[in-house]
């Protein structure tokens, strides 16, 4: 009795708590008319005219955007594994003079708000001519190839921690050097927590708002949830519909992240503060 | 956490120590260097990124500059922003106690909605990986602009919170244009992805000895003391990493303010969250002095917030032996 109650109670909280997701995804097949008139779940009717009329609805095709935000995902996923791996092997296997204090330093930038050195940010690479230049995704892309997503150095010297010392000692009892360790014995066994970084850098850059609302002047240099916003400034009714099929749209990406990855995801990432 | 290198100090017996020394003092070069090596796109970025663009913005905290003319010809103002942030601008502390209040009410009822849930999957049971995976799914989009602009258009006039509230005869109004609802409504939407606390909280809770929950049922212990007098303490170190880690991204929201608003803060800056004050001073308004004055209060603030959540957190936060870091 209590069990089914317990899973009865789960039920109701679960369709309570996907309902918004559900409603998205039935109002974005409706049409026009059926967006005013029913507000339920289900379409009496299902429509893709939202889809066609989304996609076309400004003067770039909205999958320029998304094409636009899937390279900036991409390189930042290359740039952040790179990078942090190489951060996190130094900080969390090497032993040097100095250590302790970077490390401290490391730890320090986690809790720092990104907020705080957005201006900062902007007017260094508006010097260099980043902002709006060539190619405007630079000031978005550099800092994750310079190891700035304190979260994931930290996530990779936790890992690597775990890697038995005796393996290194063995291979420098070889004669490996520090490059030789990293490159024969650290990389190839940190390939879980690479994964976990590439995963969460991709979904978190491809939701990321700010920093790209920021730094994107251009239409046709926008990222997805940059141009998303363009449908809120038209008020119009008819353009509910496209707005809901292209958010749809955007979150189909994570989506699919989740459904494939959905063990590590929910506890590979949140657990990995507590323990180690 | 932060450990010293451990230093072989005390000398193997079969090796002469002379010779010893030598090799040890040239792999310790040798490691020194592979460690600046391997840090150094870090440390570039440290000092590039982060550390000098900080120092940057602490001197145009003092000054009135603004993109639209060269850093040289901003001029030096003293502490004429902070002195206009703090007493002349009253959307400043509206700004504040808008991200206060938000951050006071939405982080408690998370973290609230998170342990209750947790608890409910806490038992051995068919599906719950399912059921784990469906309550995180929102926290993995609930950040994004496109859950935001759901959240907006559910919570309209014409949305689907009204006609679910119409079944009850209720007539519910634009929420997400009214002042007095609109901050409740951007709560919603944090308190909607509870799914992160949760699964820490139930990696917590399988922590928690079932032992203790059967000596104290065997006193006589009704559910409520159970909860209070083993869950409670027990989760207590998980408690207040969530409670860190929520206050901390709390403070910081802003897609879901900057899409339920349009980048206003409204209705009449009832939504206005300290970083879209931030944002629309650095880049609306282009005051960017102003907004580096901002930026480092904000800072400063949630420093100083860590640092109370951290020496408070000794007087409740029970670490038993098996658990201590």
């Amino acid at each position: 009795m209590r069990s089914k109650l317990r899973l009865l109670a789960l039920v109701v909280i679960v369709a309570v708590v996907l309902y918004p997701l559900f409603w998205m995804i039935g109002t974005s097949f409706k049409s026009p008319t059926e967006i005013t008139s029913n507000i339920g779940l289900i379409p009496t009717e299902f429509t893709p005219g939202n889809f066609t009329e989304g996609w076309h609805k400004f003067d770039v095709l909205f999958g320029r955007f998304f094409v636009n935000s899937a390279m900036v995902a991409i390189l930042t996923v290359i740039g952040n594994t790179l990078s942090c791996l190489l951060a996190a092997y130094a900080l969390g296997r090497l032993r040097f003079r100095g250590r302790g204090v970077w490390f401290a330093i490391m730890i320090g930038t986690l809790l720092l708000p990104g907020h705080v050195l957005i201006i900062p940010q902007y007017i260094l690479f508006r010097t260099l001519g980043w902002v709006g230049g060539e190619f405007p995704y630079l000031p978005l892309l550099v800092p994750h190839f310079l190891a700035t997503e304190a979260f994931f150095v930290f996530l990779m010297v936790q890992f690597m921690r775990g890697i038995p010392r005796e393996l290194d000692e063995a291979a420098v009892i070889d004669g490996a050097s520090p490059y030789g360790v990293f490159r024969h014995v650290v990389l190839p066994l940190s390939r879980p927590a690479l994964v976990t970084t590439a995963i969460f850098s991709f979904i978190w850059t491809w939701n990321d708002f700010f920093r790209q609302l920021v730094y994107l002047s251009d239409l046709k240099d926008y990222t997805a949830p940059v141009a998303l916003t363009l449908f809120i400034d038209s008020t119009s009714e008819s353009s509910v519909g496209p707005m809901f099929a292209m958010s749809l749209l955007s979150l189909v990406p994570v989506f699919l992240f989740f459904v494939a990855f959905q063990r590590l995801l929910v506890e590979g990432i949140n657990t990995s503060g507590l323990k180690g | 956490m932060a450990q010293m290198p451990v230093r072989p100090t005390a000398p193997v017996p079969p090796v002469p120590a002379a010779h010893r020394r030598g090799r040890v003092a040239r792999r310790r070069g040798r490691e020194d260097l592979a460690g600046y090596v391997f840090l150094s796109p870090w440390l570039l970025g440290l000092l590039g990124i982060t550390a000098i663009p900080m120092l940057i913005s602490l001197y145009l905290s003092f000054t009135d500059y603004s993109p639209l003319i060269p850093v040289t010809e901003s001029n030096w103002v003293g502490l004429e922003n902070y002195r206009r942030m703090f007493t002349a601008d009253p959307q400043y502390w509206h700004a504040v106690r808008v991200t206060v209040t938000f951050a006071l009410v939405a982080v408690p009822l998370k973290l609230a909605a998170a342990l209750g849930v947790a608890m409910l999957l806490n038992k051995a049971m068919r599906g719950i990986s399912a059921f784990r995976g469906l309550f995180y799914l929102p926290s993995l989009l609930g950040g994004s602009v496109a859950v935001a602009i759901v959240w907006r258009s559910m919570f309209n006039a014409d949305g689907a919170v009204n006609s679910f509230l119409s079944l009850f005869g209720i007539k519910g109004q634009a929420w997400v244009n009214d002042p007095t609802w609109a901050l409740p409504t951007l709560m919603l939407l944090a308190i909607w992805q509870f799914g992160a606390p949760m699964v820490i909280f139930l990696a917590g809770l399988k922590q928690v000895p079932i032992e203790l929950y059967e000596a104290a049922s065997v006193d006589g212990a009704s559910a409520w003391r159970k909860f209070a007098h083993i869950t409670l303490p027990m989760l207590s170190p998980v408690i207040f990493f969530n409670l860190v880690l929520e206050t901390i991204h709390g403070f910081q929201g802003f897609t879901s303010a900057f899409v339920l608003s349009n980048g206003t803060g409204g209705p009449v800056d009832s939504t206005l969250m300290y970083t879209l004050r931030l944002y629309n001073a650095g880049f609306v308004e282009l005051n960017m002095g102003y907004a580096s004055a901002m930026a480092w209060v904000f800072l400063l603030v949630v420093g100083a917030i860590t640092v109370v959540l951290f020496s408070t957190g000794r007087f409740w936060v029970h670490y038993s032996d098996s658990e201590e870091k």
